[in-house]
């Protein structure tokens, strides 16, 4: 790595410090935002977060190599960590730093979009279910309990098995569809107990119908269980990519994704651990201050469940 | 009670068919045939007479009538892949999933009651703390990526546990049975550490914060007013309330019995449920694809349905309601 990569990094590990010490500094100011910081590990899970996130937008500075570039496909094969390529090499002879680098684009890409997806859909049916008591509420809720009998990987695995060659962002828009159900039950559950308050009657008084009281009355209060769900489904995202990739089915090379170069270095496990290690520690990494994260808020945001 | 637990039942079962149905629509529907694409092409005539010979050539709502009409009187299909009958194929392979969850599940129950009354006991402790962030660390790697490093490290540098498989196919027939069970539990082990570490890692966030709640309660205050030990305190008075929400965990895990780990049992070429129904994905074994959902989704439902009979056995304070599913 040249002098520039490194001086790229700490720029990165400099960002990431300063986002973690402004969020520190604004959590400090609100009562909701000290007992997120009475978490001992929440602001160390919003400065690996923020670290990622600089890795995975100035991907291109922080990369010596292109993620698919061989480098040397016969002298550099496995190659171990060496101040020319610090996480070593792959089996095709790439740079495994930079592979980490530009897969933490696609891995956090993944995880958000399909997050984005299934909290939307979460929070839609389970609104819906909820605030509308009749019959499509029940219809909406018996097709959840279906869908929560269904075992999601195996449903994936059909999907991506059976239409081989599945484009990514079919793919990502599975993940997230399948992964709604729970998130549903959890803002319906919500939105039964807040329709009966003083303030949606008064919308409703007021003359506003259904579609508005829902959006602008009952889901903004039933914030809190979905943005704790969405902070911890991204990393449940990120684990079921990596499990679908272990399979060889999951983002298609030469892509980088953090699950697929588990796979791709999984043979050589024994002789060049580095390939498979470095992009499941990030992997962990990642989905801990995730869950770090949601917890935090969990707290933060839900002061009558108190956690210690 | 009763009409209840019939109400249930009823739901259970139509959810348990829906799921059938959707599999059963979903992998038919979908491109590709079981003769096989890229690899052993079989000639156009015989796959032809292949499809004759398993109705394939039906219209597709026919063959779901008869589907339905053989799993009524319990005749799961024929594999074609396996060449022989998918109960016969489950039956193999759902006492190697029984083993390996069960000794999982053993683990992370055991392991997570113990770290989480710990945890509980000394919260906000060091203690505490540290194993907090361990199990926080194992619950967020994903558990085949566990498996490769217990066998990297335990396996190959260190030749304790065999690199895979669930036992010595060789050696095991010329051994005694007990010798043979020993293989066995030594192929085991590694798996079963596994899921059960990663598994336990939840457990044990699960049962501290049980154990916090239940100890803040009045009778807790109550029996050390009495001048019982704490001891006495945590493991009888606190500890049983606080095993209640574990009739939910155990609900949740139940499925996991016979359903099996798809990327642990790949990892640890372990022949169980997991990896049976992912072949026969590959394999578009229509059968055996329809026979695992089956199985999977009737477990959840079972699970869910005992937790909520447990509920209503161990906690009088429970009037069961119909209302809340």
């Amino acid at each position: 790595m040249s002098a520039l990569t490194w001086l790229a990094l700490a720029g990165a590990v400099a960002v990431a410090l300063l986002v973690a010490e402004e969020a520190h500094r604004r959590a400090a100011a609100s009562a909701a935002g000290r007992r997120f910081l009475r978490h001992p590990t929440a602001t160390p899970g919003v400065f690996i977060l923020a670290f990622f996130v600089t890795l995975a937008t100035a991907a291109p500075l922080l990369a010596p190599y292109d993620p698919a570039f061989q480098i040397d496909i016969v002298h550099l094969q496995n190659h171990a960590p060496s101040a020319q390529n610090i996480l070593g090499t792959d089996v095709y002879s790439r740079d495994v730093w930079s592979r980490l680098v530009y897969g933490a684009r696609i891995s956090l890409g993944i995880g958000t979009i399909a997050m984005l997806v299934a909290v939307t859909a979460g929070a839609g049916v389970g609104a819906v279910a909820g605030y509308v008591r009749r019959w499509v509420g029940a219809v909406l809720m018996r097709g959840v309990d279906v869908g929560l009998a269904m075992p999601r990987m195996f449903v994936l695995l059909m999907a991506v098995a059976l239409w081989e060659h599945l484009p990514l962002a079919v793919l990502v828009l599975l993940i997230g569809l399948t992964g709604w159900f729970a998130t549903s039950r959890l803002v319906r559950a919500e939105v039964l107990s807040l329709r009966e308050r003083e303030f949606v009657a008064a919308a409703r008084a007021a003359g506003a119908g259904p579609t508005r009281v829902i959006f602008r009355h009952v889901l903004p209060n039933a914030a809190a269980p979905i943005i704790v769900s969405a902070a911890l489904g991204i990393g449940n995202v990120m684990l079921l990519e990596a499990g679908l990739s272990y399979l060889g089915l999951g983002v298609p090379s030469p892509l980088p994704s953090w699950g697929s170069m588990i796979y791709d270095g999984e043979p050589f496990m024994a002789g060049a651990p580095w390939t498979s290690l470095f992009p499941g520690c990030a992997i962990a990494l990642v989905v801990m201050a995730l869950n770090a994260v949601g917890d935090g808020l969990r707290d933060a945001l839900d002061p009558r469940k108190e956690t210690a | 009670m009763t009409a209840w637990l019939v109400r249930r039942l009823a739901a259970a079962i139509a959810i348990v068919l829906a799921v059938v149905t959707i599999t059963f629509f979903l992998i038919h529907l979908a491109p590709g045939s079981p003769c096989g694409e890229s690899e052993r092409q079989l000639s156009p005539e015989v796959c032809r007479r292949l499809r004759a010979q398993f109705g394939y050539d039906r219209p597709l709502a026919v063959q779901y009538v008869k589907y339905l009409w053989a799993l009524s009187h319990g005749d799961l299909g024929e594999s074609f892949a396996l060449h022989r009958p998918v109960a016969d194929a489950l039956a193999d392979a759902i006492p190697n999933t029984l083993t390996l969850a069960g000794a999982a599940l053993l683990i992370d129950f055991v392991l997570g009651l113990a770290l989480g009354v710990y945890q509980a006991v000394r919260a906000r402790r060091f203690g505490d703390v540290v194993l907090g962030n361990v199990g926080l660390l194992f619950n967020s790697m994903p558990t085949f990526w566990l498996g490769l490093i217990l066998l990297l490290v335990f396996s190959y540098w260190r030749r304790w546990f065999p690199l895979g498989g669930m036992s010595d196919p060789v050696l095991c027939p010329t051994l005694s049975t007990l010798r043979c069970v020993a293989d066995r539990a030594w192929h085991l082990t590694l798996p079963a550490l596994t899921l059960g570490l990663v598994g336990a890692a939840g457990t044990a966030r699960y049962q501290r914060a049980a154990m916090l709640e239940v100890m803040a309660q009045d009778y807790v205050r109550t029996a050390r007013a009495k001048g019982l030990r704490e001891r006495r305190v945590v493991l009888v008075h606190a500890l049983r309330n606080a095993l209640l929400p574990f009739i939910t965990l155990f609900g949740l895990a139940f499925p996991f019995l016979l359903t099996g780990a798809v990327l642990v049992e790949t990892v640890f070429a372990w022949s169980g449920m997991g990896r049976l129904s992912v072949t026969a994905i590959f394999q578009r074994d229509y059968p055996v694809v329809t026979a695992s959902a089956l199985v999977a989704s009737g477990m959840v439902v079972l699970g869910n349905l005992l937790a909520d009979v447990l509920y209503a056995v161990a906690d009088p304070r429970i009037r069961v309601r119909s209302e809340v599913t």
